[in-house]
């Protein structure tokens, strides 16, 4: 069971890899505020697996501790990049 | 292989399934809309069986709890987030906004053809 979750964790890093070209590609900020997000809501789920891949229940409260902040840092980025256009 | 551990595989299976189709459609789609909506619908819903699936093989009552609750919350703030980044979209991208105008005239010949 740990070996198949940390395949999917490996798996869940690959698509995290993929949305990276949009952060490259993104012709506007709104896009890379898109992959922003995506990293938040990967990162998550990354933390989760881990957490029971390695029996540390700590994770979870990292994995909350990411889900509070990552909204915070897109709420600035949005008010950020609306001011200064 | 119990019950259990056989919800676990099939749940998290059909989570990355929706992780990759969601950052496929953020690859893909051609503005920025629609790269919203890939996000916030197929993503949450990936994170969302990710945690139903990793709740039966959680140590604890409280670290399940902790699972869901933390799924919730971030269903929760991506909503929010997602209207602040379509607000941003809606007042400096106006070329991205689509507009369907055929449909909009058809509507309202029949609207006053009805009230006549």
């Amino acid at each position: 069971m740990s070996m198949y979750l940390t395949l999917i964790t490996g798996l869940l890093l690959l698509t995290l890899l993929a949305g990276l070209g949009r952060v490259m590609r993104g012709p506007t900020a709104a896009d890379r505020m898109l992959a922003a997000q995506l990293f938040g809501t990967v990162g998550v789920a990354v933390l989760m697996l881990l957490a029971i891949v390695q029996q540390q229940a700590a994770l979870l409260n990292v994995a909350l501790v990411l889900a509070l902040l990552a909204p915070l840092t897109l709420i600035t980025f949005v008010k950020l990049a609306g001011k200064r256009s | 292989m119990n019950l259990a551990d056989l919800f676990t595989i099939v749940a998290t299976l059909a989570g990355l399934f929706f992780f990759v189709a969601g950052t496929l459609g953020l690859l893909r789609f051609p503005d920025v809309f629609s790269r919203l909506h890939a996000l916030t619908k197929a993503d949450n819903l990936g994170l969302g069986l990710i945690a139903m699936g990793l709740v039966p093989q959680a140590a604890s009552v409280f670290d399940g709890l902790q699972l869901v609750l933390t799924w919730i919350f971030v269903m929760i703030s991506g909503a929010v987030v997602s209207f602040l980044i379509a607000d941003y979209g809606l007042k400096h991208l106006a070329d991205q906004i689509p507009v369907n105008t055929e449909s909009q005239q058809t509507q309202q010949g029949k609207r006053g053809q009805d009230e006549r």
